[in-house]
């Protein structure tokens, strides 16, 4: 088992009497890749947040990298090499794509940090490095997304449904993208809804229903999980 | 790195010619004008750092300038320092007050802090026209120093004074633009919370922008009492002031160093013009009307217009 690299330990989240997280609890280890579902308002993304630091927990503790950054900024997790990708695509509207990966190499990369237009080319954008954000296709922009968060060499990539709205030959090329970053090392946290994917992609999976955790473990098992099914289908 | 040498030398350039025009026999007339437009220039350019720049709009102009402006005021009444130290001072209260309205509204989103400077303007001038020391609404009396630093008369010497604040300003403003600082507040500008997550600390860039920006607004208003000689809260917290360094920005292209020094050069120009042509209370309305023409035409400004035509 290699070491450990996150750990989210009975975080509780509140909007005002919605409780969106409710101690929840996970572990990500070095190089893993670890998949997250569950239904729509399930707390995914508000997890992505309470992780990030865009989003502070009522109570628990966030662990990452062998500290405790639960009072951390999000800024300074980025530093400490937590990156991710945004639901929708958040891009630098106002720089070329070589320019948005910058910000990260600038601000969050640690040591040698990748020249942007090297990432670029390697997520098949290269050609497009001078251009701006809002000439790219749908799939570009999620390439844009996940390379402007490997810009800032995380050691952990937080991938909010990356390929939501994709077609299947693409989710299959977005996968390719994560399986070879995964090989050179970062952990993956990949949150989504497309099955296929999480189940082709993942180690392990964590469920989450209604802001808790009800299942935690190998795919095929997560399949075979009866609460997992009444999640989904109802009971 | 031509670019900038050839920045640089113009820069340099401009001041000699400043000098050398305010050592001529040109009609002081002139001089008080270009005070006025000059003032506009380091005032624009002080506002596009946090509202260009960084996104974020800035309402009470009028109060930063007016923080300087009493400064100086006070400093003369404490023992009439130099004009360089009454700027320094000027600058620094103002720029304490862009850290603290920072520190207090930064934290939240856009309208709350321009909402807020808003407030803070007239709080200041509530303040100031209740303050006795300063001379309440009726105003203080400021007498302009002797000795002119070699120049015919002290307005040269304000002139050539106001002239080196604004090429300052601008090459600070350029400076900060082209640097690391530059790219983290446009990254804001674009998406906070993507910036925040891509390593951008936001809460520090934001608040060393506000105080920046409240400091050189400070910087432009601290020769105004000797350019008046009898400051008022009236003048100092004008209107024209708070509009114009929203207009003047936004019409010349708030993205880019040069955006607002074209807008200060044409509408204060033009303003001074106006005020000589026309009549001063036209002013206003003419920037209203261009800034309602920009805003719906052409909304990055004049250099975004020659952008588009170049693309």
């Amino acid at each position: 088992m290699s070491p450990q690299l996150l750990r989210v330990e009975n975080v509780t989240k509140r909007f005002g009497g919605f409780v969106a997280l409710d101690g929840v609890s996970l572990e990500i280890a070095e190089g893993e890749r670890l998949g997250v579902i569950g239904p729509n308002g399930a707390g995914k993304s508000t997890l992505t947040n309470c992780i990030t630091g865009l989003l502070r927990p009522e109570a628990g503790r966030v662990h990452f990298a062998g500290g405790d950054v639960t009072a951390l900024p999000a800024h300074a997790r980025a530093r400490l090499g937590l990156a991710r990708s945004f639901q929708l695509p958040r891009p630098f509207h106002s720089m070329t794509l070589a320019e948005n990966l910058a910000i990260p190499r600038d601000y969050a990369a640690r040591h040698d940090p990748p020249e942007p237009r090297a990432l670029l080319e390697r997520l098949g954008l290269g050609a497009k490095a001078d251009a701006l954000p809002r000439s790219l296709t749908q799939i570009e922009l999620r390439k844009l997304e996940v390379a402007r968060a490997l810009a800032g060499q995380p050691r952990l990539l937080i991938c909010d449904e990356a390929m939501a709205g994709l077609s299947h030959a693409e989710v299959d090329e977005m996968l390719g993208v994560l399986f070879a970053l995964n090989e050179g090392g970062i952990a993956i946290l990949m949150i989504e809804h497309i099955m296929r994917a999480v189940m082709r992609f993942s180690e392990r999976i964590v469920v989450l229903d209604a802001g808790r955790k009800i299942a935690d473990g190998a795919p095929d098992a997560i399949l075979r999980d009866k609460e997992v099914e009444r999640a989904y289908l109802g009971a | 790195m031509r670019a900038g040498g050839l920045f640089h030398v113009g820069a340099a350039a401009i001041l000699v010619a400043g000098y050398a025009a305010a050592a001529s026999g040109i009609n002081d007339y002139y001089f008080y004008a270009a005070y006025i437009v000059l003032q506009y220039v380091v005032i624009a350019t002080a506002w596009n750092i946090l509202g260009g720049y960084a996104g974020y709009v800035n309402f009470g102009s009028a109060g930063f300038y007016a923080a300087g402006a009493y400064t100086a005021a006070i400093l003369y009444d404490l023992g009439k320092p130099p004009l360089p130290v009454m700027i320094l001072g000027g600058g620094i209260a103002a720029g304490a007050i862009g850290l603290a309205a920072g520190y207090l509204t930064l934290r939240v989103k856009g309208i709350y802090f321009a909402i807020a400077t808003l407030a803070l303007a007239v709080v200041l001038e509530t303040v100031v026209a209740n303050w006795d020391y300063v001379g309440g609404t009726r105003g203080t009396y400021v007498l302009r120093p002797h000795h002119a630093w070699g120049f015919v008369n002290y307005p040269r010497a304000l002139f050539f004074t106001m002239l080196t604040l604004a090429v300052g300003s601008v090459v600070l403003a350029r400076a900060i633009e082209r640097s690391k600082i530059g790219r983290g507040l446009a990254a804001i500008r674009d998406d906070e919370q993507a910036a925040e997550s891509a390593g951008v600390p936001t809460l520090r860039l934001k608040l060393f922008a506000a105080t920046l920006s409240g400091a050189l607004m400070g910087v432009a208003g601290a020769p105004f009492p000797y350019y008046v000689s009898h400051l008022e809260p009236g003048s100092a917290f004008s209107l024209a002031i708070a509009v114009n360094a929203i207009a003047m920005p936004m019409i010349g292209g708030a993205t880019s160093w040069i955006g607002p020094v074209i807008g200060a050069l044409l509408l204060g120009g033009a303003q001074q013009i106006a005020t000589v042509t026309i009549s001063s209370i036209l002013n206003l309305l003419i920037v209203g009307l261009l800034l309602i023409g920009f805003v719906i035409f052409a909304p990055q400004g004049l250099v975004g217009l020659f952008r588009r035509k170049r693309q």
